[in-house]
């Protein structure tokens, strides 16, 4: 296993706040043992990519991260709290603060789009007790992802692009400090996974937001990624940017970048 | 699969469809209490189950009418059609056709849409966006069948017993005065309200059934046909359940 030391990556010229730790992380479905003790870390404005194969356990991890699934061991602390011992109430307050990219997009199909993106609000302003203009925020989310013309529509009167990007404005609406993004080019054309990416560029510059993605597109850590995970056999494999790591001799690390 | 597995497994999905009920006991007076959701499925699953009941409703007073009055007849016996066809209906026919035929629309309806959240990660963006989905998807679906299927009952019966009229005026002659003073004359508070009380128990039962498979749904797409398909299938056999004891029950209370 390649430690984080061996590969030199200047964190603190990057950022110094860590937001998000995940330390010795482990779980297990039956015999199946999908994360074997998981570190890492995510440093406050930066884009860290999580790669890994397919059923390499990196679903299961942001799923861990957010409070949808449980661990069987090891702490996640979010901002300084840890989600494991907080209760419902708590981590609902806290979820405001982490904003969740889904593979498939996840709206709801009985919504329209405004629907879509007032839900969130509704709830989350209920609960920190903020008034907000909840048209205002709806405009303004649709505006930042190029679809104020589609907040009437149904989500199946989308294209799979567009689904990817109103799911983006979702996340946006509570303006989160920290984003996961669960394979956000998955499905999509060449051309519409680099319109999201670009998306993802701008948000994170406009909003100074922290990132997370997990992805298996080499293509996409590239162009994102600050920092990047591997991810193989349950455990952080190597660390480092994309270039260190592109040029690793081992051969676990060279598998993933050949194409 | 062997019997000491399937026996297992029958037990395993009984304890969680009991934990799941008393969950929804337990979240039912938590708030934030979801009026709109809850309206919108009562509406949903009222008014738009409203015509599938009444036609089922007409068609057994029809049937029911055309059938039994040949061995009345054969008895002497017809002027008791309305005060029989009325008694079987109000204690019976009608409470277990309508809650058979929204198991069948209303319960695989729930099952299919809630399981097909749960494979399109709905379920879960709704859970990371602040929202108990529990609250907001199970609580509203289950209390919005409690509350409708006994009105659906009600509807139905009445129009069940204007088909059975309907085949009295023709055949018998007999009006429509005639025919519903002898329906509400045989007719008794103890007929009607433990039919309705099960009525409730019945629109539980297609909720929480329902709803417990579609939210636990696993294996993508097939899963989804699973959940709105066994929905149907465990739901018709617990109404008979639910029926069997309420007939017991009503016994004692009311010495049938």
């Amino acid at each position: 296993m390649i430690e984080q030391n061996d590969i030199s990556i200047k964190e603190e010229s990057i950022k110094n706040k860590v937001v998000l730790e995940l330390k010795d992380l482990s779980k297990s479905f039956g015999d199946n043992h999908v994360l074997k003790g998981f570190n890492m870390k995510l440093y406050k404005g930066e884009n860290l990519v999580i790669m890994g194969k397919s059923g390499s356990g990196k679903s299961v991890m942001i799923k861990c991260l957010i409070g949808l699934m449980e661990p069987d061991s090891g702490s996640i602390t979010v901002m300084d709290n840890d989600i494991i011992t907080m209760d419902r109430e708590a981590l609902d307050i806290l979820r405001a603060d982490v904003g969740f990219l889904f593979q498939g997009s996840a709206l709801y199909d009985s919504m329209t789009v405004r629907e879509n993106l007032e839900f969130p609000l509704r709830h989350h302003t209920k609960k920190l007790g903020v008034k907000v203009e909840t048209e205002e925020r709806v405009v303004e989310a649709l505006e930042n992802v190029g679809l104020a013309d589609a907040i009437d529509l149904m989500p199946a009167e989308l294209s799979g692009g567009m689904k990817r990007r109103v799911a983006l404005a979702r996340t946006l609406i509570l303006q989160p400090k920290i984003i996961l993004y669960d394979e956000p080019t998955s499905g999509l054309d060449p051309i519409t996974s680099k319109e999201i990416l670009n998306l993802m560029k701008e948000i994170q510059v406009k909003y100074g937001t922290s990132a997370l993605i997990i992805t298996h597109d080499v293509d996409c850590a590239r162009f994102i990624s600050d920092r990047m995970i591997l991810l193989i056999e349950g455990v952080d494999y190597a660390v480092g940017t994309y270039n260190e790591l592109s040029r690793s001799d081992d051969p676990k690390i060279k598998a993933f970048f050949k194409h | 699969m062997s019997n000491g597995s399937t026996i297992r497994s029958f037990f395993i999905e009984v304890g969680d469809l009991s934990y799941f009920t008393r969950r929804f006991f337990s979240e039912i007076f938590k708030r934030p209490f979801e009026f709109k959701e809850l309206l919108r499925q009562c509406y949903n699953m009222g008014n738009r189950s409203l015509l599938l009941v009444g036609i089922t409703g007409f068609i057994i007073g029809l049937v029911l009418t055309l059938q039994t009055r040949p061995t009345l007849m054969e008895f002497g016996a017809v002027s008791w059609m309305p005060s029989m066809v009325g008694i079987s209906i109000v204690r019976e026919i009608g409470p277990i056709i309508t809650a058979l035929v929204c198991a069948g629309r209303i319960g695989s309806g729930i099952g299919a849409e809630l399981g097909s959240m749960r494979v399109t990660e709905q379920i879960d963006a709704m859970e990371v966006s602040g929202t108990n989905p529990f609250k907001f998807l199970v609580v509203t679906r289950v209390m919005a069948t409690t509350l409708m299927l006994p009105l659906l009952v009600i509807v139905g019966d009445m129009i069940a017993l204007f088909g059975s009229f309907l085949v009295e005026n023709v055949k018998g002659n007999v009006s429509f005065m005639l025919y519903f003073n002898q329906v509400f004359d045989a007719l008794e508070f103890g007929d009607i309200i433990p039919a309705t009380i099960k009525s409730v128990f019945f629109g539980l039962a297609i909720g929480i059934v329902g709803c417990y498979k579609g939210y636990y749904c696993k294996k993508g797409t097939a899963g989804v046909g699973k959940a709105a398909n066994s929905a149907v299938v465990l739901t018709s056999l617990l109404l008979f359940i639910i029926d069997f004891i309420a007939v017991f029950v009503t016994d004692i209370f009311y010495d049938l």
